[in-house]
């Protein structure tokens, strides 16, 4: 992908399998550094994987991966997953409350996590404070997501991986996980690797898009791409998609 | 007991070899084989006994209680097949285990250190910590695989395999333990234990039957704890590699 941005993160030829199947084949390219790029394709394209080996919860087979010009394997992994952070479609909680959840960041450090600073994390992604104390399996899919988003944002990763984090929400939620995602890229200038089926939404929040099938990047450039791709499998993929 | 009062003890097997063909339960054959072979088993123990009571070798006392951790962890490491070198993980157990009570037992002269008073404790000491063993690992693999997401969640937010790892190791050790903990509150009550009842047909004084009921019952709270906490923190490292990455099946 040719951007003026330097790359946060930078794939180079790299391949990951789990035994004798191929996940990812021969991935090379760049996630530029303060932008939203989009990750789409067909399910199993390997798409969850490569957000895996970006926040080091897996390593590749082969290649190298560059986390801001520095190899992967040169991080500490604790220290190169607090830098990277990560939310999922699950978005897993630990039994408890609210703020049990916003805490583990910093209790995992062994410090602790002040009421204000809970609060002020939880009016960042648009809940009320009153749900500080309320426990987690009380929460609505949309209130769970934005909790995991907001306990994400704990650790103030520079680089924020999202794996389809909308994709169970009703539209109003979408809409407000959307405009969240999208406020804390312009104030903490935070790198956004986001994969998502809405192709709409990767065209209105991305900046750039990584198309995948079949464990390839088959298509990379802004998202504007998917209005006029010039990969044919691409384009048979978003008319399926859009149809 | 005398020989024929024995043979007539085969009484207990007939009726249940009665009801098994009546009923067509299938049964017949595996309760013959285990009716034979516990025979023979424990005959065969007795005699040994008799032989390492008589000789007074501390070598015939190490070499049973080596006996009993090597079939013990022969039995309990199938339960383990998913965890790394969980052969020498439970023996390592086992032996600590054993090393430690009977440390505890003949340094303070709570027992005296002869082959009447090791071999059967350690019986029972080994015999619990493999039922331990085997309770634990069963819990600890279905916790591990079941919370995977929590385990990764913990992680990816930048914490260490011990974090990770940290509740379902400690639902596994309370799971492990509750049975032990559970027989303690009822004994007496719901059922007088076997030794103790032992010693009470053989002649023994209730009271002294007591006394070393208690001791063993102190005895195997230990070996329960220290059997699941020691195996737990001897086992989940295994789980992790280096770049502290959960690995998978």
């Amino acid at each position: 992908m040719s951007t003026q941005y330097k790359p946060a993160i930078h794939f180079q030829h790299v391949d990951y399998r789990i035994g004798d199947i191929e996940i990812l084949n021969d991935i090379t390219g760049s996630f530029p550094q303060g932008r939203i790029t989009t990750l789409v394709g067909p399910s199993g394209a390997g798409k969850s994987t490569l957000l895996k080996l970006c926040n080091g919860l897996i390593s590749p087979e082969n290649g190298e991966i560059f986390v801001k010009d520095k190899a992967i394997g040169e991080y500490d992994p604790v220290e190169l997953r607090r830098m990277v952070g990560m939310a999922l479609q699950s978005a897993p909680m630990i039994n408890g409350t609210v703020y049990e959840n916003l805490n583990l960041p910093l209790e995992l450090q062994g410090q602790q996590l002040s009421k204000e600073e809970a609060l002020e994390l939880l009016e960042d992604v648009g809940l009320k404070g009153d749900l500080l104390d309320r426990k987690v399996k009380e929460l609505s899919g949309g209130q769970r997501q934005k909790v995991s988003i907001a306990r994400t944002l704990v650790n103030k990763p520079e680089i924020l991986l999202m794996d389809e984090i909308t994709s169970s929400l009703d539209r109003a939620s979408k809409l407000e996980v959307e405009e969240l995602i999208s406020k804390i890229n312009r104030k903490y200038k935070t790198t956004i690797i986001w994969i998502t089926h809405n192709l709409q939404q990767a065209l209105e929040i991305g900046d750039y898009t990584w198309v995948m099938m079949d464990g390839q990047v088959v298509e990379t450039g802004e998202s504007s791409l998917l209005e006029d791709p010039q990969n044919g499998r691409v384009e048979e993929f978003v008319k399926g998609v859009v149809s | 007991m005398s020989y024929w009062a024995l043979s007539l003890t085969l009484i207990f097997v007939l009726i249940p070899l009665l009801l098994s063909k009546t009923l067509n339960l299938g049964l017949g054959r595996d309760m013959t084989v285990a009716t034979i072979r516990s025979i023979i088993q424990l005959l065969a123990v007795g005699y040994v006994l008799k032989f390492v009571f008589d000789s007074e070798s501390l070598v015939y006392i190490f070499l049973m209680v080596a006996l009993m951790i090597v079939a013990a962890t022969h039995n309990a490491q199938k339960k383990g097949a998913a965890i790394q070198g969980i052969t020498w993980k439970i023996a390592v157990t086992l032996i600590f285990v054993e090393v430690l009570t009977q440390g505890i037992l003949i340094g303070f002269n709570i027992t005296p250190a002869t082959a009447q008073y090791i071999i059967p404790i350690s019986g029972m000491v080994i015999g619990n910590s493999m039922v331990l063993s085997i309770l634990f690992l069963n819990r600890f693999t279905a916790e591990v695989e079941d919370h995977q997401d929590q385990t990764e969640l913990i992680l990816s937010l930048g914490g260490t395999p011990k974090q990770a790892i940290h509740r379902q190791l400690i639902n596994s050790i309370k799971a492990s333990m509750i049975p032990t903990i559970e027989s303690q509150k009822t004994v007496g009550l719901v059922q007088l234990p076997g030794m103790m009842s032992g010693q009470i047909i053989a002649g023994a004084d209730p009271i002294q039957a007591v006394q070393f009921q208690l001791l063993i019952m102190f005895l195997l709270l230990t070996t329960a704890a220290v059997t699941s906490v020691f195996l737990g923190y001897l086992s989940y490292p295994t789980l992790f590699n280096k770049r502290m990455q959960l690995l998978k099946g």
